[in-house]
């Protein structure tokens, strides 16, 4: 039988591995990615505690497809905001957008 | 080992170097491809965990339409990043830190909980995780409001995604 804890760290994982690439990369759109992969993590999380958990609910699963539209409305603003920058500024990287920044 | 099992370690590995090479890739659309991979990957972890309507919905919202607008995404602003050059900026030392320790003391925490003793529930027959998932989400005992509230949520980003996109 595949424990619990096995799904658990596997996600943990993922997450961190999307954290690292949020944090790292220079690329918006690579920072998008990372997103994508940390959102994924926490899907694992939430179908495994309701496979494990009390089947008669099913939250977990209805808060993945929450998640699920989420996700697209994110990378959708997301890559619509870069595109416009690109049209712009012609970058894409996140530390020469500093317009705002004080 | 049972055959699931060994499955389960299959996916689980495939998936984790996919996401590394996603997020170390100095090419982008090698990564977007790497991102595919790791989304089946994913994908395959939901058909394990028996959810096998949110596995489809995985290939076919993720990697059908998330995957591809950002392929689309990278393609249209391949010129201002050069593939060869360094991608990550001069902190990721510290993200790689904080990664491995957030990685590590998540795995602490979860192999001193009690979550490696929870027994798997038997899916009985007649129950169909499938119709309980489409009932609750229009019930109005159950999740309605947030299913509604995502519908509001995805056609607001689409508009906003359009007039953020559009020329002048």
């Amino acid at each position: 039988m595949i424990s619990l804890s096995w799904y658990l760290i596997f996600a943990a994982a993922l997450f961190s591995i999307g954290l690292y690439g949020v944090l790292a990369r220079k690329n918006a759109i690579a920072i998008l990615m990372g997103i994508e992969l940390m959102l994924n993590a926490v899907n694992i999380n939430l179908v495994a505690f309701w496979r494990y958990g009390d089947l008669a609910r099913i939250a977990g699963q209805a808060f993945a497809v929450i998640v699920f539209a989420v996700a697209a409305a994110e990378v959708a603003v997301g890559l619509a905001l870069v595109i416009s920058i690109y049209r712009r500024r012609n970058t894409v990287a996140a530390e020469e957008i500093d317009l705002m920044k004080w | 080992m049972s055959g699931l099992e060994i499955f389960f370690l299959v996916v689980a590995v495939v998936t984790l170097v996919a996401a590394l090479l996603v997020v170390t890739t100095p090419n982008l659309v090698h990564a977007a491809l790497w991102l595919i991979l790791a989304l089946f990957g994913v994908a395959a972890t939901f058909v394990l965990l028996n959810a096998t309507f949110l596995a489809v919905v995985q290939v076919v919202v993720y990697i059908g339409a998330i995957a591809v607008l950002m392929i689309f995404a990278i393609m249209l602003t391949r010129r201002v990043m050069k593939d060869s050059g360094p991608q990550t900026n001069s902190n990721w030392v510290w993200a790689a830190l904080l990664g491995l320790a957030l990685f590590g003391g998540l795995t602490f925490v979860l192999l001193h909980s009690d979550a490696a003793g929870v027994s798997l529930p038997a899916l009985s027959a007649h129950a169909d995780p499938l119709a309980q998932l489409g009932q609750e989400l229009v019930s109005p005992n159950a999740y309605v409001i947030p299913f509604e509230l995502a519908s509001v949520l995805l056609l607001a980003a689409m508009i906003g995604a359009i007039v953020v996109a559009w020329k002048n």
